[in-house]
């Protein structure tokens, strides 16, 4: 060796470093890779990007730079369609924004005519002053989906009624009436509800076949109790129609009227909402009916609940007046004539500036008591089911609150106020707009500035309670048929008794042979 | 949520119904560096904002070079003045777990629980003993308890260094699309629980430096957590069903997450009927 290097003139030192470098050059037997090659691509790595403090993420920059052999830069696939869910919803939300036909003549139409579309980005500038609501760009989407709804039906009056957050996906919910005169789509709904009932009667009519089949199967002498028959279309729970979807752009659906039996069982209930509108609840009591209907009916007690304006923005209707004023009066409307109540006022701590417009929804599931044993004679079969009817005494009606009552008459939960006013800023309260936070509804809102009102809901849509929720006890158990010496089962006699028996009838048998013999003899005595 | 640029970040949780009025923003865009600079903290984060009857309580938190010990906690009414609050010891939180209904909004207010002492004979003796609990001391135990059930990070965005401290990963990169769904890629920002507990077998596969913490996967029940992709894939926002209003948002791929509490402080014990 030294031979060599005095020949090639080489140091010692070199000599040194000749043989490390060699040495950082031989190849895994691994990988194949060799240290020399990638301390100098790290590098040079490092060089080129300049990050800070390189020392702490040195072995990431190595990590890096070793897996970047393993990927290849080719894409072997040129025309691969990326189709994750960002870029399907995407595609669906770019209908949102596609201008309707053509684009010369349309804004002057538009312009005449009136359209029931509300300034949702206005409200939205109110709410974010307070701090309350969603996104902008969220809520622009909204917009442009409540317009789709305006395009496709005919309706007088839309609203954003809030959002509901459900564990899978969410659901926003639009408010709207119908226009007077177009009834159509109403009517779409009303086959769905018959066939409801086709599908009752036909479990009718099978149990029916079943019970001619085999006559000797009990009937269960058990009659559900009559049904509370639900609102009609445009007056109490039902006065108004709510459409709802998942995601703005997504198609609505229009959720089916409420029953009286729905808002009864879901306030005995506490479910999380999934997001799919046709998953079953599951709890006790049984709730009639799917998610729809749940929801449903949480959206008919949050409005009757959270629903409220400045006082003398909504009035009754001065002919109506002396018709109904033993019933309560049930509709308002808009005070023309309103003045915008003071900023003190609102922010009030008692409240009674504030009115709830929306009907106060009665224990039976109604916003009108309606009595129920009479209103279904038909249902009644039996004579003597109706005799027995008649019997109790006839319940008292249910009353409610009336409507446009202040908040002040609101009840208290526990010792908790059911409402917190606000004003929304301290800072500036010259241009401050109050705003009034529900706590039994935790989510629901109401804003006022000068004429302008709203309220909004966005939560889980439960409602809030000092204690936790309780489920109710499940019915005692059925009684068991009294047990009467008619159906129990007589004992075996033992040994004893049955030798018992046997020697009393052998007596017995003797004795009246005997007799027999004594009368015989008697015969012939007297023969 | 972290303090520098709150303003952007909070529009992630937005669709959650968390939004700050922009008087708010301005206020905490102040107030926060300032909190930062003579705290002399190496972050902080905006915590939340826990809902009174009365008025709101803005809660901050700064946190030292390791972010799970030398956390210190403040509270703020109106977004620019901040108070300390006392750190929440064993017998605080055991306390105002017995304090019910909402919280107030005045710090001094005093709830009062009173409990039928029982005697030794089993009957009841009438002795009854009243406990007062501080609302600064209930909201302290109420931010602790938040913490420790339902502070979560992605995993692999903190690393554990040999020793002993808990540090942000700068390499961190965020999680895939296909990752962020699933609840085993995040972790419970506390000390773990669950992990002593697992055999050597699961343990193997576990990253020492990474996996030093409790995934969501073992929490119990199953479903209390409610995980939505929104914009399509774009945003993984979690929302606990535990404590109603904590919500923990990630955009998949980038390096960005964070999280906020709103609510009114109050723990779900609901949970297993709702499900």
């Amino acid at each position: 060796m030294t031979d060599v290097n005095m020949e090639l003139n080489i140091n010692p030192k070199e000599q040194q470093f000749i043989s490390a470098k060699s040495y950082l050059l031989t190849a895994s037997t691994d990988t194949g890779l060799n240290l020399y090659d990638h301390l100098s691509r790290v590098l040079t790595k490092v060089l080129d990007e300049r990050p800070n403090n390189v020392v702490d993420i040195f072995e990431d920059v190595s990590k890096d730079s070793k897996r970047s052999k393993f990927t290849s830069d080719v894409d072997t696939v040129r025309d691969k369609l990326d189709q994750s869910t960002e870029v399907a919803l995407a595609k669906v939300q770019e209908k949102l924004f596609a201008k309707e036909g053509g684009e010369d003549n349309e804004p002057e139409e538009s312009e005449e005519l009136e359209t029931p579309l509300p300034n949702i980005m206005e409200l939205c500038f109110f709410f974010e002053q307070a701090g309350i609501g969603l996104n902008r760009e969220e809520m622009i989407r909204v917009w442009l989906a409540l317009k789709n709804l305006v395009d496709t039906h005919a309706l007088s009056h839309v609203r954003f009624w809030g959002k509901m957050f459900g564990t899978e996906q969410n659901y926003y919910i639009a408010e709207v009436e119908y226009r007077d005169g177009d009834e159509e789509e109403e009517e779409e709904e009303e086959p769905e509800e018959q066939q409801e009932e086709e599908a009752t009667d036909k479990d009718g009519d099978e149990e029916g076949e079943e019970e001619q089949e085999e006559d000797d199967t009990p009937k269960p002498d058990f009659k559900p109790p009559p049904e509370i028959p639900k609102e009609e279309n445009k007056t109490g729970t039902n006065k108004k129609t709510y459409f709802v979807c998942n995601d703005p752009g997504k198609p609505w659906t229009k959720l089916p009227a409420v029953t009286p039996a729905q808002i009864q069982s879901a306030r005995l209930i506490k479910k999380f909402f999934t997001g799919r509108l046709d998953a079953p609840v599951v709890s006790y009591p049984p709730f009639p009916g799917n998610e729809i209907n749940y929801l449903r009916a949480q959206i008919a007690r949050i409005s009757a609940g959270t629903h409220v304006s400045p006082m003398g923005f909504y009035q009754f209707e001065e002919d109506e007046e002396e018709e109904e004023e033993t019933e309560g009066r049930n509709d308002c409307v808009i005070n023309v004539d309103f003045e915008p109540v003071s900023l003190r006022d609102l922010c009030d701590g008692s409240l009674q500036h504030w009115v709830h417009h929306v009907q106060h929804i009665l224990p039976q599931g109604r916003c009108v008591w309606v009595k129920v044993g009479q209103e279904t004679p038909e249902e009644v079969d039996d004579e003597d089911e109706e005799e027995e009817r008649e019997e109790p005494d006839e319940p008292e009606p249910e009353v409610g609150p009336p409507l446009l009552t202040p908040l002040s008459e609101d009840a208290e939960i526990g010792n908790l106020p059911p409402w917190t006013p606000k004003v929304s800023s301290k800072l500036i309260p010259q241009y401050a707009i109050s705003v009034l936070q529900s706590n039994l509804w935790p989510g629901a809102h109401a804003f006022a500035a000068g004429k302008k009102f709203e309220n909004v809901y966005i939560g889980y849509g439960h409602k809030y309670n000092m204690d936790n929720y309780n489920p109710p006890q499940t019915a005692p158990i059925q009684e068991e048929f009294p047990s009467g010496p008619e159906i129990t089962e007589a004992e075996d006699p033992t040994v004893e008794e049955e030798n018992a028996l046997r020697n009393a009838q052998q007596e017995a048998a003797e004795a009246a042979e005997e007799m027999e013999e004594a009368e015989e003899e008697e015969d012939d005595e007297d023969n | 949520m972290d303090s520098e640029g709150l303003h952007l970040n909070i529009d992630y949780v937005g669709s959650s119904g968390i939004i700050l009025s922009p008087e708010q923003k301005a206020a905490l865009q102040t107030s926060l560096v300032i909190l930062k600079n003579s705290g002399k903290f190496h972050r902080v984060y905006f915590w939340g904002k826990i809902l009174g009857v009365k008025d709101d309580y803005f809660i901050a938190q700064g946190v030292g070079r390791d972010e799970m010990e030398n956390r210190k906690t403040f509270y703020s009414k109106d977004c620019v003045h901040w108070g300390l609050l006392p750190p929440a010891t064993k017998a605080m939180r055991e306390q105002s777990k017995l304090a019910q209904g909402r919280f107030t909004g005045d710090p001094s207010y005093e709830f009062e629980h009173t409990e039928q002492k029982k005697s030794e004979d089993g009957e009841e003796a009438g002795e009854e003993e009243t406990i007062t609990i501080k609302e600064e001391d209930r909201l302290s135990s109420v931010i602790a308890e938040i913490d420790e059930d339902v502070k979560i990070v992605p995993r692999s965005a903190f690393i554990k260094t040999p020793d002993g401290k808990i540090n942000a990963n700068r390499s961190f990169e965020g999680l895939s699309v296909s990752e962020s769904a699933k609840l085993c890629s995040y972790m419970h920002f506390r000390d773990a629980i669950c992990l002593q507990e697992k055999s050597l077998l699961q343990k193997a596969n576990l990253d020492k430096a990474i996996d030093f913490m409790d995934t969501l996967e073992e929490d119990i029940p199953k479903g209390s957590w409610s995980l939505q992709f929104e914009r399509g894939s774009g945003l993984v926002t979690l929302r606990s069903l535990l404590w109603l209003g904590y919500v923990f948002y990630h955009v998949p791929g980038t390096h960005m997450y964070g999280s906020c509490y709103v609510g009114n402080g109050e723990k779900n014990l609901d949970l297993p009927f709702m499900l």
